[in-house]
């Protein structure tokens, strides 16, 4: 099985080691043909304003769009969330717009206040998931066929629609591998 | 419900933040309108200055943390991270910095030393901060006293990439050689870098800094950009190289595709194209001892 991460810019390498642990091939995707071959998409956590107009300038908006409709599968963390929500809020920023969910960046204010937590994150199992919260985003809500996997307090730190998994925070940046392997064998099977 | 207990500041969150600015472009802002330049450009975060470097140099005297307004001006302007300067040694101008709420601090010799000898207990903030290295050593003394970033200095307002090259090379070169070093060896290199001996043995292990290394300092033009990439860094900061530069937003866009696609010279090719004049040059010989930047610090 071969996952592409998207390497525009941010914590790509971080997903790719996580993935490789997991036991897949990786692959770094900066151009449309890049997209060739793989079989699932990361977007990993970085600046989504960045990843946004790179993925205008260099033509991967539309190519991302046609697979993710074709059925692939996408993981999305923190900015990759964004970038998968049909609406932010107070903004007109591009996104893949694939997720019927809605956003709000940079939620939980600057970065004196990104914070690490105990999640409870039932799919995964009993075992708390230790979660990294950077200059995060939320989802303010939700439409039908979309399934809440995480709170934090009352806001959605992590969901789901059908081929498409979406954290925001940042399960790269830790030890932990729970996620990734949910993605890659429930999200993605 | 889980424990919804927040710890914030700590040492992964701190270290976290420069993991996401990774393969992007951080770039020297001194108004509210060059920082929304920036960020349409696709940079990933903005350093909010008084001055660029090459002003700076240029002006003489002492130079010290941006007025507050300036910086919060900056921060109302754009949604990415907002970055700002404090003198080496100065933890007060830091302490002013997070109460301000910047996104990280940059302990910097781009500003005059307010302490020829300590740096700031960086350990002591919430805030992350960034210093700046020339070599393996003096880049874990900033990491054991708290730095969750690196950059090179390069020299700084220059626009001459040559120091920031040297800086990279030494610091890249110095870990394949504690790579392959045998352990008994390694305490006595520690000496003589002048470096932790614990942080040395986990570059030793690990083939890389423990934090996010960027480049800095001259860097002007897209293939600047990409050739520091291409030795190894994780990101760049352009100082002065956009907005002297003629035609500043086609520069900055240009410099962000050039960080991203730094291994494709056809990409890099065309990106190049009819930029415009860039800043004007300094050879680094021209400058003498006391007005060198990167000699700051230890």
């Amino acid at each position: 099985m071969q996952i592409g991460v998207l390497a525009l810019q941010g914590a790509f390498r971080e997903h790719q080691w996580a993935l490789e642990k997991c036991g897949v091939i990786t692959r770094q995707v900066r151009k449309p043909q890049e997209l060739e071959g793989i079989e699932a998409l990361v977007i990993p956590g970085g600046e989504s304003t960045t990843i946004g107009k790179l993925l205008n300038d260099f033509d991967l908006m539309e190519p991302v769009r046609g697979l993710a409709r074709e059925g692939m599968p996408i993981f999305g963390t923190c900015a990759g969330l964004i970038m998968l929500a049909k609406r932010i809020k107070n903004s007109r920023q591009e996104t893949l717009a694939l997720m019927d969910i809605e956003v709000e960046r940079n939620a939980f204010g600057r970065q004196v206040e990104s914070f690490e937590t105990d999640l409870e994150l039932t799919v995964l199992g009993e075992q708390p998931y230790r979660a990294v919260f950077i200059r995060a985003p939320y989802i303010t809500s939700v439409d039908n066929g979309v399934e809440v996997l995480a709170n934090y307090g009352e806001k959605i730190v992590c969901a789901r629609q059908g081929k498409f998994l979406v954290a925001a925070f940042h399960p790269e940046l830790t030890d932990d591998l729970r996620l990734h392997k949910y993605f890659l064998e429930e999200v993605a099977k | 419900m889980a424990e919804t207990v927040a710890e914030k500041g700590t040492w992964t969150v701190k270290k976290g933040l420069a993991e996401m600015l990774k393969g992007g472009v951080i770039m020297d802002v001194t108004t509210p309108e060059q920082a929304k330049i920036a960020e349409e450009a696709g940079a990933c975060a903005v350093m909010a200055l008084e001055r660029v470097p090459a002003d700076i140099r240029a002006a003489g005297g002492v130079a010290r943390m941006a007025d507050p307004s300036i910086i919060l001006r900056i921060m109302d302007a754009v949604t990415i991270p907002v970055m700002a300067k404090a003198r080496i040694g100065h933890f007060v101008e830091a302490q002013i910095l997070e109460a301000l709420g910047v996104d990280y601090i940059d302990e910097s010799e781009v500003l005059t030393p307010a302490d020829e000898q300590h740096h700031i207990d960086k350990h002591a903030f919430k805030v992350p901060f960034v210093c700046g290295a020339r070599n393996l050593g003096e880049a874990l003394r900033r990491i054991a006293e708290g730095a969750a970033m690196i950059r090179t200095k390069g020299e700084p307002g220059t626009g001459n990439v040559v120091e920031a090259v040297r800086h990279m090379r030494m610091v890249m070169g110095e870990i394949r050689r504690v790579q392959n070093m045998p352990k008994e060896e390694l305490m006595s290199v520690a000496k003589e870098m002048g470096a932790p001996y614990e942080l040395l043995l986990e570059v030793a292990n690990t083939g890389r800094l423990p934090v996010v290394n960027f480049a800095a300092g001259g860097i002007a033009t897209p293939a600047d950009a990409a050739l520091m990439m291409q030795l190894g860094c994780d990101g760049i900061f352009v100082g002065s190289g956009i907005f002297k530069s003629k035609d500043p937003k086609a520069r900055a866009k240009a410099i962000v595709a050039a960080t991203t696609h730094y291994n494709d010279p056809k990409i890099l090719a065309e990106i190049s194209k009819d930029l415009g004049e860039a800043m004007p040059g300094l050879e680094i010989a021209t400058i003498s001892p006391e007005q060198r930047m990167q000699d700051r610090g230890w």
